[in-house]
């Protein structure tokens, strides 16, 4: 069971290739359109913004073919992209019976489909999926150097809880669906992690490390959850992602 | 002169009405500072919310106005569905079942949409949007409705006026919020059309009880 997420546009065209787009890197994931108006033109509309939100929520916690159900992973991220489609969509979650587990993500449209299509591929959870895409803030030009080592006193300035060193073993190395299994699964633990110095919860900062196989990612991780999250980016790495 | 659910039809009616009347005002001004869709999207909405009045009768003022924020809106498309659907919505709630509006229930009402509205656009007094007509109408609304008075036509004119001469306030401001604010100082000289707007709504409200 995964994530669905609803991309709420100005225009239907828009909505729908940036949802073709997404869907190409998350088979998976229940990824709806709800651009434009009711009748066409440039604009947003509740009644289809509504629409594809309860589909969307529907399917994702209804019917799940040939995923495990029961791992939490439910729930629905709302990108928009303009002013009022984000207007829009609050307005959705206002109208809507059960509101909860409903998500809007404030993220560039397209890169922040991506990653939280990416992520939820993978197995993140709802929050973990909104995660994604914000982290997609900025461009993909720029990762997120852990911004944090800049203000004084914050735990990235001190040495790391747990370090560890993994060779990428894959083919692809760090693309997309792996950034997006890291980035998902050290979001949802309590810690502060770097890979090779940029945020391990960006999909996007991840992406931008340009990995290679046989590169050796340096993580470091401060926290609660330090030493499981270096045990689980090097479980994953050292499986290869599961990919040859 | 009861503000009933008759009463909310008529006012939505007359709503559409102004709308129709003042669409291409609406547009002219909104082509000043905007993307001149304004009289176009307020028009359709209303005629939306017309044509829902004629399949149903709602029976009391909150459903009359909860119908209203559904139909602005799916149907408006720019910004100011989004933000009058909400204003309706949080009117609505406001009045909740009650099958009459008394002064201190409108002006209760004015002032839920009113926050509604900067909810949902983030707007503040003087940053030239409709949010300059609506506080002054629930400022006003609530000096009116003050001591337990039981004039609604007092309270419902208050209203109007204060949105009308808000307004005619938006003028030399400068825009900082919505496509207006792009322009900067250039937006300054020009009405919001969005205040214009708001102030036929409540000049409408005062039509339907007269």
């Amino acid at each position: 069971m995964t994530v669905s997420i609803v991309v709420v546009s100005h225009s239907e065209k828009i909505a729908e290739g940036a949802v073709e787009l997404a869907a190409q890197m998350a088979p998976d994931v229940v990824i709806l359109p709800a651009g434009g108006t009711d009748d066409g033109r440039i604009g947003t509309s509740l009644e289809k913004v509504l629409a594809a939100i309860e589909q969307a929520s529907g399917q994702a916690s209804g019917q799940a073919p040939g995923r495990a159900a029961g791992a939490g992973a439910e729930g629905t991220v709302v990108l928009t992209d303009l002013g009022s489609a984000v207007m829009t969509a609050e307005s959705a979650l206002e109208f809507l019976e059960s509101p909860a587990g409903v998500l809007l993500a404030d993220a560039p449209l397209v890169e922040g489909l991506v990653a939280a299509a990416v992520a939820a591929q993978g197995g993140a959870d709802v929050e973990a999926v909104r995660k994604a895409a914000e982290g997609a803030r900025g461009g993909a030009g720029q990762p997120e150097p852990a911004g944090s080592e800049l203000e004084p006193g914050s735990v990235s300035s001190a040495a790391p809880d747990f370090t560890a060193d993994f060779e990428l073993v894959n083919q692809a190395g760090m693309h997309a669906r792996p950034a997006a299994k890291v980035a998902g699964g050290l979001a949802s633990l309590d810690a502060e992690v770097t890979i090779n110095g940029v945020d391990g919860a960006s999909m996007t900062g991840l992406m931008t490390l340009g990995a290679g196989k046989g590169t050796v990612l340096h993580v470091e991780a401060w926290g609660k959850d330090a030493e499981r999250a270096v045990e689980y980016v090097g479980g994953l790495v050292e499986a290869g992602f599961g990919e040859p | 002169m009861v503000l009933d659910a008759n009463w909310a039809v008529k006012w939505l009616t007359l709503c559409a009405q102004a709308m129709a009347e003042h669409r291409v005002e609406l547009i002219e001004l909104d082509r000043a500072i905007g993307d001149s869709d304004h009289g176009e999207n307020m028009d359709r909405g209303f005629q939306a919310v017309l044509a829902k009045l004629g399949e149903s009768t709602p029976e009391t003022p909150g459903a009359a106005l909860k119908m209203t924020a559904m139909t602005l809106m799916s149907k408006v498309g720019g910004a100011a569905g989004p933000l009058y659907g909400t204003a309706f919505l949080r009117a609505a709630t406001a009045l909740g079942d009650s099958a009459e509006i008394d002064p201190a229930a409108w002006a209760a009402a004015l002032a839920a949409a009113r926050d509604g509205i900067v909810a949902r656009g983030k707007a503040e007094p003087g940053d030239k949007t409709m949010v300059d007509a609506w506080t002054p109408a629930v400022d006003a609304a609530r000096a009116a409705a003050d001591g337990g008075s039981t004039d609604v036509l007092g309270v419902l004119v208050a209203a109007a006026e204060a949105a009308e001469a808000g307004a005619v306030s938006t003028d030399p401001m400068v825009a900082r919020k919505g496509r207006a604010s792009y322009l900067g100082e250039r937006s300054a000289g020009h009405r919001d059309p969005g205040a214009v707007s708001s102030a036929l709504i409540l000049r409408a409200a005062v039509g339907a009880a007269a």
